[in-house]
């Protein structure tokens, strides 16, 4: 089975880094993850609560910060980026995103003109 | 090594060398677990759809801005972002063959979503008594049904979770209650990044 053979090339090439196993993640990437999640939740905080920007310029700060926490979430504690070709997870997940994204821009779209003013 | 280690150990379990039909049954198993999530993905993605396209529509009663208590949010983003990283413990305490670590953990991930959820009712029982109901406007509907759905997953996710830790408990690590974990913490960490479009959209831009 190609997932067998694999694993064991890695065990023999990664002799004393015991903790960089492959396929489900180390500790290392945990924590990593772990301090970019609470660093890139803290930056749109600071920014909104004490009014730092606004308008235009705090909604990319807010959308950046939001999809670059997503992603530390997908690679660092899902390890989208560990699977074995072909890679379904990824083209379902590609595929999801795609459909959100319509209903989600799609519906904003719409609604636009029809929507209360503030 | 912890995978040399733990690659012995399912062995001895599960012979899956010579029996190649279980370990790709289990891998099937947690694919179509992610196939769900993606559906949950759509699911939410509806939600948060309706919630923007009536964020302004307050029927002049109260709006989010007015009646959002900031503290007990932030509060709640940061538990649900460390229940997310005791998670990814559990199951790397699972990958060393740590059965104790790993309910250990799980029970730090149950304890931290426990207080999530009680936060959250906290907070909806707060917006109730202000006067902002499911039924004040169509911005508060969407609010607590985007919200509140997000909440149910959490809810649901500790009855699971805990119902696991019960079975780990009786089986041990074996491949079947491997995949459930594995499983259950893709799941904790998707309602993780659900919190944070939760909290972007939501909160902050409603504060904003």
């Amino acid at each position: 089975m190609a997932q067998h053979t694999s694993h064991s090339n890695g065990a023999g090439g990664n002799h004393g880094h015991s903790e960089e196993s492959h396929g489900h993640g180390s500790l290392k990437s945990y924590v990593i993850g772990f301090v970019l999640s609470i660093i890139l939740t803290i930056i749109p905080l600071v920014v909104i609560m004490n009014d730092m920007l606004q308008g235009k310029a705090a909604l990319i700060v807010l959308l950046g910060t939001a999809i670059l926490q997503f992603l530390v979430q997908l690679l660092f504690f899902m390890h989208l980026n560990e699977e074995n070709k072909p890679r379904y997870n990824l083209m379902t997940l590609l595929m999801g995103i795609l459909i959100a994204g319509t209903i989600v821009a799609g519906s904003i779209w719409i609604m636009t003109y029809n929507a209360v003013a503030t | 090594m912890a995978h040399v280690k733990n690659h012995a150990h399912s062995q001895a379990q599960g012979h899956d060398d010579h029996h190649d039909g279980h370990v790709d049954q289990e891998s099937l198993r947690r694919f179509g677990f992610w196939i769900f999530l993606i559906t949950d993905v759509i699911l939410f993605a509806t939600l948060f759809a309706t919630y923007i396209v009536l964020r302004n529509n307050t029927n002049g009663g109260p709006t989010g801005a007015e009646l959002i208590e900031m503290p007990g949010i932030i509060a709640s983003t940061f538990i649900l972002l460390t229940s997310s990283f005791t998670s990814g413990l559990a199951v790397l305490s699972m990958n060393k063959g740590n059965l104790k670590g790993l309910i250990g953990w799980l029970a730090v991930t149950v304890l931290l979503g426990a207080s999530f959820i009680a936060l959250e009712v906290n907070e909806f029982v707060h917006l109730v008594h202000e006067g902002a109901t499911i039924s004040t406007s169509a911005f508060w509907s969407g609010f607590f049904t985007l919200v509140g759905t997000h909440g149910l997953h959490v809810s649901i996710g500790l009855v699971w979770m805990i119902g696991l830790m019960i079975q780990l408990k009786r089986h041990g690590i074996n491949n079947i209650t491997k995949r459930k974990v594995d499983v259950i913490s893709l799941y904790w960490h998707f309602l993780d990044v659900v919190w944070i479009f939760v909290f972007t959209f939501v909160y902050l831009m409603g504060v904003m």
